[in-house]
C-alpha cells in the first residue's frame, strides 16, 4: 500500500481512533461533557481530513477499498449527520439516568460501518462495514434498556437483521460462485463474457433483500415502525439517516459497477419494491398518532422516491439521489432535533398530542418543526421540493411514468398526514403542555442553535441549490 | 436547470393584475374587525398569498410559474385552517389536498414538455416563449395537455373537480372567501389561456367539444346546487361553479368574442361574487351564522346592505347595465356560433341564476323579520368596500370597451386554433 493510497483512508482512519479515544477517556473517568467535546472535535477532524485529501481523489485501494468522489460525498453526509446526533445526544442522555458513555463508542463504531460501506467495493469490506453499523446499532437501540419498547425494538432488529445479513452472505457466496471473485469491478468483468446467469441473478436477489431490510423497503419493512419509536430520539435520527446513507451507497456503487441497470429483471424488481414502498409507506403513516411511528412510515415512502431517481441508472439519477438524500437528512435531523428537546427525562415527546399549539407555545421550535414537515412533503421553498424535483426530473428524461404517477398520487396522500401534524402545531392549545427548561444552558442553546441552522440550510437549499448541486457534480466527476 | 426569473406582463396579464391589486385592498378592508387574534400572522399569509396569485400572472418560465402556483397554496391554507369557520380543518384539507394532486400532475407535465424542448433543440429551458416553439407528437401533447388541463380545472373549478370549492369557500374568513372566488379561481382559466391553448393547439382542439360540455354541465348543475343550499356561502360557491362553468365553455369555443367575454367575466364574477362573500361575510359578523333560513326581513334594519345586496345578485344574474351581463352575452355569442346546443343550454343556466338570486334576495331580505335584535347597517368603511365595488361593476357594464381593447392581443392566440 503507497503512502497515497493510505492518506487516502485518513478520514476513515480518524473515524476509527475517534471511538478509541473514547474509549480511552472512559477508562480515564472523563465526563460526559468531556466525551461529547472530544467526540464533536474528532467529527470535525474527520471532515477536515476529508477536506485535506479530497484533491488526491480518486484513489483505489485495491482490493478493498476505492475512494472517490462519490465516496467522499457519501461520507461527508454521514459525518455531518452524526455531529447534529451526537450534539442532540448529549442533552437527550444527560436527562436520564443512565450512564451515556458508552454510547458515544456504539455510535462512532456505527459510523465507522457507514462510513466503510460508502468506499467498499469487494464483499469482504461490504460485510465487515454491515456488521459493523448492525452489532453497534442492536446495542444502540436497546441502550436505555429498561425503558419500554426498548428491549422489544433490539431484539426485533437483531433478529431481522441477522436474518437479512444470511441471505447478503448467501448472496455473496452464490455471486462468487458464478464468477470466482468477490470484487465489484472483478465481477463486472466476468459478466461482460457471458449472458446473465440465473445463479448471479439470484445471488443479486438475495442481497436486494438485505439491503432493503436496511433502506427499510417494502416487504422488508417490518422492523422500521417499532424500532424507530423504540429507540432513544437520537439514535431513530441516527438510523435514519446514516445507517441508510451507507446502505444506499453501497447498493449504489455495486449497481454502478456491475451495471445492474442492464437487467430488465432488475429493473422490474426494483420498480416493484418502489411503487410498493410508495404506496405501502404513505398509506401506513396515515392514521398513526405516534410522531416517530409516523416519519418511520413515510421514510419508507421517501426511500420509495429515492429508488425511482436511482432506477434510470444515468448520471442525473445519481445527482438526484445524493442530492435526495442530503435534503432528506437535514430535514429529518431537524425533526428529531425538535422531538429531542421537547423530550423529557422521563417521557418522549412522540404523541402528536403534546405538539398541540407548539407554534404558539415555541414559536421557533414550531416554525423549525413546520419547515421540516414542509420540506417533507415537498412543498417549494424547501429543500424537500428540490429533491422531489430532481427526482421527478430523473424520471421523466428516462420516461418512467407508471413509477412518476405512483410517485405524484401517493405523494398527495403524503401530503395528508404531513398536513395533519402542521394543523396541530398551529391549532391553539388546550391544555399547558409543561416543557423542560435549559437545563443544561450551554447545550441546550447549542443544540438550538443547530437546529435554526438546520432549518435555515433547508430554506436555503430549497432556494439557492446552485451552489451545493455544483458541488456534487464536481465530486462526483471523481471517479 | 435552464430556470429564470422571467416575467412578463400583456394585456390580460395586466386586466387580472389590477383586479388582484383591488381585491387585495378589499381583502385588507374587510378584515378589519373581523380578525382580532394573531392579527400580524394573518396580514403576512394574506400578502403571501396575493404575492403568489401575482407571480402566477407574470411569470414566463414554468417553473416560475409552478413556484408560484404553489405559493399562494400555503397561505391560503393556513388562513382557512387559523381563522375559518367550524368545519375549517376539513375544508383546509380538501382544499389544500385536490389543488395539490393537480399541480403535481403539472409539475410532470412541464418537465415533459422540458424534456422533450431539450431533447429537439438541445437547450433545456423552462421560458415560455421557448418552450412554445416546441412540436409535439400527437400522442404525447394529449397526455401532457391532460396534466395541466386537471391542474387548472380543478383550480377552475369544472364540475367532477369542483368538491372542494364549497366547503373551502364556506369555511374560510371572508377575506379568504373573497380571494378564493375572486382571484385563485381565475389563475385556473389564466392557466388555460397562457398556456394550455398556445402549447397544445392541436389537443385542445381535440378536446374543446369536451371541455364545453363540462362546462355547460357545470352551468347548470352549479345552478341547480346553488338554488338548493341553506348556507349563504355555500350558495354562493356555488354560482361560482356556474359562472366558472362560462368561463370554459368560452375558452374552449376558441371564437375572438367569446375569448373577451371570458376576460370580462373573470373580471366581473371576481367582483360580484366577491362583495357577494363579504357582504355573507358582514352578515355572519352580525348574526353568527350562516343560515339563510334564520335570517330574513332584514331589509328594515339594513336599507343600505339590502340595496347593495340586489345590485349584486342582479350583476350574478347577468341583467343588462352590470358587467356580468356583458361578458356572459358574449360568451353565448361567441358559443352560438360553433355549438348552438351548447349555447341554448348555457342560457338556460341564466334563467336558473335568476332563479337562485332571487331566492337568495327574498329569503335573506324580505319576507318576515326573523331577527328580532338590532343590527346595525354598513359601517363607513363597509359602505366604502361596497361603494368601490358597484362602481367599478356598473362601469364595466356600460363601457367596457378598455377591457376588451386592453385583451385584443388574445386572438392571436386564438388564431393557430382556428386553423386547425
Amino acid at each position: 500500500m503507497s503512502d497515497l493510497q493510505l492518506l487516502s483512508l485518513l478520514p476513515f482512519m480518524v473515524l476509527a481512533v475517534a471511538s478509541v479515544v473514547v474509549i480511552l477517556l472512559i477508562a480515564f473517568r472523563g465526563s460526559h461533557t468531556v466525551i461529547q467535546v472530544t467526540g464533536f472535535i474528532m467529527m470535525c477532524l474527520v471532515v477536515l481530513a476529508t477536506w485535506y485529501v479530497k484533491d488526491t481523489l480518486p484513489r483505489l485501494v485495491p482490493p478493498l477499498f476505492i475512494v472517490d468522489g462519490q465516496a467522499a460525498l457519501f461520507t461527508g453526509l454521514i459525518i455531518f449527520s452524526v455531529l447534529v446526533v451526537g450534539l442532540l445526544s448529549y442533552i437527550y442522555f444527560e436527562e436520564r439516568e443512565e450512564n451515556p458513555k458508552e454510547y458515544y463508542i456504539l455510535l462512532f463504531l456505527a459510523t465507522l460501518g457507514g462510513a466503510i460501506l460508502t468506499i467498499s467495493q469487494h464483499f469482504i469490506s461490504f460485510f465487515i462495514g454491515l456488521e459493523l453499523l448492525s452489532v453497534s446499532l442492536y446495542a444502540l437501540i436497546a441502550y436505555l434498556r429498561t425503558r419500554n419498547h426498548a428491549v422489544e425494538a433490539g431484539m426485533k432488529y437483531l433478529v431481522l437483521a441477522a436474518i437479512s445479513s444470511a441471505f447478503l452472505l448467501f448472496g455473496m457466496a452464490l455471486i462468487y460462485m458464478e464468477t470466482g471473485t468477490m470484487t465489484f469491478p472483478g465481477i463486472a468483468e466476468k459478466l461482460t463474457d457471458g449472458i446473465s446467469s440465473p445463479l448471479f441473478l439470484f445471488g443479486t436477489g438475495a442481497m436486494i433483500v438485505a439491503i432493503g431490510f436496511k433502506l427499510g423497503l417494502v416487504p422488508f419493512h417490518l422492523w422500521i415502525a417499532d424500532v424507530y419509536q423504540g429507540s432513544p430520539s437520537p439514535v431513530t435520527a441516527f438510523i435514519a439517516t446514516t445507517s441508510k446513507i451507507g446502505a444506499f451507497s453501497v447498493l449504489l456503487r455495486f449497481a454502478q459497477t456491475v451495471n445492474l441497470h442492464a437487467y430488465p429483471l432488475m429493473i422490474t424488481v426494483f420498480s416493484v419494491i418502489a411503487i410498493a414502498s410508495m404506496i405501502m409507506g404513505n398509506v401506513l403513516a396515515l392514521r398513526q398518532q405516534n410522531l416517530k411511528r409516523l416519519l418511520a412510515y413515510s421514510s419508507i415512502a421517501h426511500f420509495g422516491y429515492l429508488l425511482v431517481a436511482f432506477l434510470p441508472g444515468s448520471k442525473a439519477g445519481t445527482e438526484a439521489t445524493i442530492f435526495y438524500l442530503a435534503a432528506y437528512s437535514v430535514t429529518l435531523l431537524a425533526a428529531f432535533g425538535v422531538i429531542v428537546l421537547l423530550s423529557t427525562g422521563n417521557e418522549e415527546a412522540d404523541r402528536i398530542e403534546n405538539y398541540q399549539g407548539l407554534i404558539w407555545r415555541k414559536p421557533v421550535l414550531g416554525t423549525i418543526l413546520t419547515i421540516a414537515l414542509f420540506s417533507l412533503a415537498g412543498i417549494p421553498l424547501t429543500a424537500g421540493f428540490l429533491a422531489k424535483f430532481m427526482v421527478l426530473s430523473a424520471g421523466v428524461q428516462q420516461s418512467l411514468w407508471p413509477l412518476l404517477i405512483v410517485l405524484v398520487l401517493t405523494s398527495v396522500i403524503g401530503l395528508y398526514y404531513y398536513l395533519r401534524i402542521i394543523s396541530t402545531l398551529f391549532a391553539t392549545a388546550d391544555r399547558p403542555v409543561n416543557i423542560p427548561g435549559p437545563r443544561h444552558p450551554f447545550f441546550y442553546f447549542s443544540t438550538y442553535a443547530a437546529l435554526v441552522v438546520l432549518a435555515g440550510a433547508l430554506c436555503w437549499l430549497g432556494i439557492f441549490p446552485g451552489m451545493v448541486l455544483q458541488g456534487i457534480r464536481s465530486f462526483l466527476l471523481l471517479h | 436547470m435552464g430556470v429564470s426569473l422571467h416575467v412578463a406582463l400583456d394585456g390580460f396579464g395586466m386586466v387580472l393584475l389590477l383586479l388582484t391589486f383591488f381585491l387585495g385592498i378589499l381583502a385588507v378592508l374587510c378584515s378589519w374587525n373581523e380578525i382580532r387574534e394573531r392579527a400580524g400572522f394573518y396580514y403576512f399569509n394574506l400578502l403571501w398569498t396575493l404575492a403568489g396569485i401575482s407571480g402566477v400572472f407574470v411569470a414566463m418560465d414554468l417553473f416560475l410559474f409552478y413556484f408560484c402556483w404553489e405559493v399562494m397554496l400555503i397561505p391560503m391554507y393556513l388562513l382557512i385552517i387559523l381563522w375559518g369557520d367550524s368545519r375549517r380543518r376539513y375544508a383546509a384539507y380538501k382544499f389544500f389536498l385536490f389543488t395539490q394532486a393537480g399541480s403535481l400532475l403539472m409539475l410532470l407535465s412541464i418537465l415533459a414538455v422540458y424534456f422533450i424542448h431539450g431533447q429537439q433543440t438541445g437547450q433545456y429551458t423552462f421560458d415560455y416563449f421557448e418552450l412554445l416553439r416546441t412540436t409535439f407528437q400527437p400522442g404525447t401533447a394529449w397526455w401532457i395537455m391532460a396534466g395541466f388541463m386537471i391542474a387548472f380545472t380543478i383550480k377552475l373549478p369544472m364540475v367532477p373537480f369542483h368538491n372542494w370549492l364549497p366547503d373551502a369557500h364556506s369555511e374560510a374568513p371572508t377575506a379568504g372567501s373573497l380571494l378564493l372566488a375572486g382571484l385563485l379561481l381565475k389563475t385556473g382559466a389564466y392557466g388555460i389561456v397562457r398556456f394550455v391553448l398556445p402549447l397544445f393547439p392541436e389537443a385542445a382542439v381535440a378536446i374543446s367539444w369536451w371541455a364545453m360540455l363540462f362546462g355547460v354541465t357545470g352551468i347548470i348543475y352549479g345552478a341547480f346546487l346553488a338554488f338548493s343550499q341553506t348556507d349563504i356561502k355555500r350558495l354562493i360557491a356555488y354560482t361560482s361553479v356556474s359562472h366558472m362553468g362560462f368561463v370554459l365553455t368560452g375558452i374552449f369555443s376558441f371564437s375572438e368574442i367569446a375569448m373577451q367575454g371570458v376576460v370580462m367575466q373573470m373580471l366581473t364574477h371576481g367582483l360580484s361574487t366577491g362583495a357577494l362573500f363579504v357582504m355573507a361575510g358582514m352578515l355572519k359578523e352580525r348574526l353568527h351564522t350562516r343560515d339563510i333560513t334564520k335570517m330574513g326581513g332584514l331589509w328594515t334594519s339594513m336599507p343600505a346592505m339590502g340595496g347593495a345586496a340586489i345590485l349584486f345578485t342582479m350583476a350574478s344574474s347577468g341583467l343588462p347595465l352590470l358587467g356580468n351581463f356583458i361578458a356572459e352575452l358574449f360568451i353565448l355569442l361567441g358559443t352560438f356560433t360553433v355549438n348552438v346546443m351548447f349555447s341554448v343550454l348555457a342560457s338556460v343556466g341564466l334563467v336558473l341564476s335568476a332563479l337562485y338570486g332571487l331566492r337568495l334576495l327574498q329569503r335573506v331580505f324580505m319576507g318576515a323579520i326573523v331577527v328580532t335584535n338590532p343590527v346595525r347597517d354598513l359601517s363607513t368603511r363597509e359602505m366604502l368596500i361596497m361603494a368601490a365595488l358597484s362602481v367599478s361593476i356598473v362601469a364595466l357594464g356600460l363601457y367596457p370597451q378598455p377591457v376588451i381593447d386592453t385583451v385584443h392581443h388574445l386572438s392571436f392566440t386564438l388564431q393557430p386554433l382556428l386553423h386547425e
